[in-house]
């Protein structure tokens, strides 16, 4: 396990904000933690990264407690850690240059001499699918999804073992968003890399996932393979999730659930079942008793609930698939073209 | 309203180029595009709050028997809000934080004449766009509500003064996916209580599926594809239209890499005088760079012969 975080908690005065979260990652994992703004996902992330400093519970990194490391002694870690964040307008320095913001933690940590340091940065910006000639250029020069592509360079250059992405593709434009994801999804083949991915999408995440994770109030409700969660969801909350996206399919129009109500105030969580107060399936136990999380699952009904609808998924029609399939092959014919191009 | 050949310039640089949409009561325009596509720029230009440089140097803006173009500005005033309403993506910077949501939209109220009684008609609004204890609700500030319900009452500000069109631009793009559904939801069922129009802009096209019965698919200033929604979806045209579809994240099939479209949309001063979409084009071949392709009726027979107001600017179609 390269992560294995228990029982985490971040209070901050009343406010709940993660209650008693465990979850770990093996090498070359990827978890994705998804859930509503305000449901501690980004919380999770920062402590996980001693970004910030747990009320209770530990974190153990490749079998080390790090969870009361005095922060001099965190380097090693952060060299081992790389971070993605969600606004790449925000992320970056304005006032370094590309290349120097993707040498700086390879500097910081002493990472080979000047020329390799140099040499890694450029192999790192065609990693991501940049020019060489874009380490002189300043982030106002780029598109938001170049700057992602620099972020994801930065975050990746001291090697880290451990990736956390925090809504990577949230701020960008759906082509862009794609452009992204197909990047992420090659890093993670050719590097092997464990990430913890933050999401608020289920879509995304199928795309990038092992395993899924899914939060609600501070607490994870549910958690299992990705194949498992998408082909039987098991949590109310999860449905609910998976039957408010939707699809590019004017058949399926009107099906749509959306779920009642707002999120509680964590500071004020409501008893019993946190979920309970938007919940269909609510009864009296649930409104009493917590549930735990056991065997991936938090709910007192989840044995009981009827198999979910698989509709939700929609489908594009035929037509649309075939010529899709034909882009696919030309696009990828043209690519194979421009580089058989460029190496004339 | 009917838009005709709308032509919008920021400089020398036209950044809507030949607009023609229209939409009737009752109904559902979408308008699909990314950043920069001119969605956006169009809006306001519907409802003339283009902010300087930006002009119009084309085109017709027809809306209920009047050319709103040529309304001089005080009776545009009088239009805006009351005949045409607009809500936007982020709701935290459409209000004003330091006043109350019951003062803000008593102030919309009375801007457009409804003196009397306007604190009941604010009520009911915020009733009618489903805020619990509306009556509470008027003396909070921006800030105690959630996205979702700051987009309520948004949307009840727009809708107070029953427009005959709200223009909606990106407004679920910034909430969660549980909230969008809502939102969306209560979109439909004002509708259906109002009769209004409709125009609904979003980069998504899952929204336009729930939404849309109308699609018009905007790609670097033009309109690349128009169709009936169902007609667009069981049977798309456009190149573009294909890679925005390749580009949404699906659940039903489990596939791990995206069909996207290489490259970024390139900005108004870089357009090629061709159509617009060759460089990230992989059916593109020598003769989309000569001329801009017109929009033209496009049929491939998959909806039966002749699918009518299907339109695409492309040379290759049908793919």
């Amino acid at each position: 396990m390269i992560l294995q975080a228990e029982n985490l908690t971040k209070h901050y005065g009343p406010v709940r904000a993660v209650d008693g979260v465990s979850l770990h990652i093996a090498r070359g994992e990827t978890l994705a933690l998804v859930g509503e703004s305000g449901c501690g996902k980004s919380t999770t992330a920062r402590l996980v990264l001693r970004l910030i400093e747990p009320t209770g519970g530990t974190i153990r990194f490749d079998g080390e407690d790090i969870t009361r490391l005095p922060p001099g002694r965190l380097k090693p870690f952060r060299r081992r850690t790389g971070v993605v964040f969600q606004d790449p307008y925000a992320s970056l320095n304005p006032r370094l240059r590309v290349g120097d913001t993707i040498l700086e933690p390879m500097q910081v940590h002493g990472l080979g001499s000047a020329a390799e340091q140099r040499a890694r940065m450029r192999e790192l910006l065609g990693l991501v699918g940049l020019a060489p000639f874009h380490a002189e250029r300043y982030p106002h020069e780029f598109s938001g999804g170049q700057r992602q592509r620099i972020g994801i360079a930065r975050a990746l250059a001291a090697g880290p073992e451990l990736l956390v992405c925090d809504e990577p593709v949230s701020a960008l434009d759906v082509t862009i968003q794609a452009q992204v994801i197909n990047l992420l999804r090659d890093l993670q083949r050719r590097l092997g890399l464990a990430t913890l991915f933050i999401a608020h999408d289920l879509g995304v995440v199928k795309h990038l996932a092992d395993r899924v994770a899914v939060m609600y109030l501070g607490r994870i409700v549910e958690l299992a393979d990705k194949r498992s969660l998408f082909a039987n969801p098991r949590h109310p909350y999860t449905r609910a999730l998976l039957a408010a996206i939707p699809h590019p399919d004017p058949a399926r129009r009107g099906m749509l659930r959306p779920l009642g109500g707002d999120l509680p105030s964590a500071a004020n969580p409501p008893p019993g079942c946190r979920f309970h107060t938007r919940c269909p399936h609510a009864t009296e136990i649930c409104r009493r008793n917590d549930p735990p999380l056991l065997d991936g699952i938090a709910c007192h009904h989840h044995r009981e609930l009827p198999a979910m609808d698989m509709a939700y998924a929609g489908a594009l029609s035929e037509t649309a698939t075939r010529r899709l399939a034909r882009y696919a092959d030309a696009a990828s014919a043209r690519s194979i073209g421009a580089a058989a191009e460029r190496d004339a | 309203m009917t838009v005709e050949h709308l032509a919008v310039s920021f400089g020398r640089t036209r950044v809507v180029d030949g607009v023609s949409i229209s939409i009737e009561a009752g109904r559902t325009l979408g308008i699909v595009g990314e950043s920069g596509c001119g969605k956006s720029v169009l809006s306001l230009s519907i409802m003339r709050l283009l902010a300087q440089p930006g002009r119009v140097t084309e085109g017709r803006i027809g809306f209920d028997g009047q050319d709103l173009l040529a309304l001089p500005a005080r009776a545009m005033r009088a239009l805006r809000g009351r005949e045409i309403a607009m809500i936007f993506q982020e709701p935290m910077t459409s209000l004003n934080p330091v006043h109350t949501v019951g003062f803000q939209i008593i102030e919309a109220l009375r801007a457009h004449g409804a003196a009397t009684d306007a604190r009941a008609t604010a009520i009911a609004a915020l009733g009618r766009v489903r805020i619990p204890d509306a009556a509470a609700a008027m003396d909070k500030f921006p800030h105690q509500l959630s996205g979702g319900m700051r987009q309520r009452v948004m949307i009840a500000m727009a809708i107070a003064c029953k427009p005959k069109l709200l223009i909606a631009d990106e407004p679920t793009t910034a909430l969660d996916v549980t909230v969008q559904a809502q939102i969306l939801a209560l979109l439909r069922e004002l509708q259906a209580e109002t009769g209004m129009g409709l125009i609904l802009i979003t980069h998504d096209l899952g929204v336009i599926a729930e939404m849309a019965d109308e699609v018009a698919v905007m790609y670097a200033g033009k309109i690349v594809e128009r169709a009936p929604a169902k007609n667009l979806f069981d049977d798309p045209q456009h190149p573009y239209t294909l890679g925005l579809l390749g580009s949404i994240p699906r659940l039903d099939l489990d596939r791990e890499r995206l069909t996207a479209i290489e490259g970024t949309v390139p900005p108004p001063h870089a357009w090629p005088p061709g159509c617009r979409f060759t460089p990230r084009c992989p059916f593109a071949v020598t003769a989309c760079e000569v001329a801009p392709p017109p929009l033209r009726e496009v049929s491939s027979g998959v909806l039966g012969v002749g699918a009518p107001g299907h339109q695409a600017a492309c040379i290759r179609a049908p793919l």
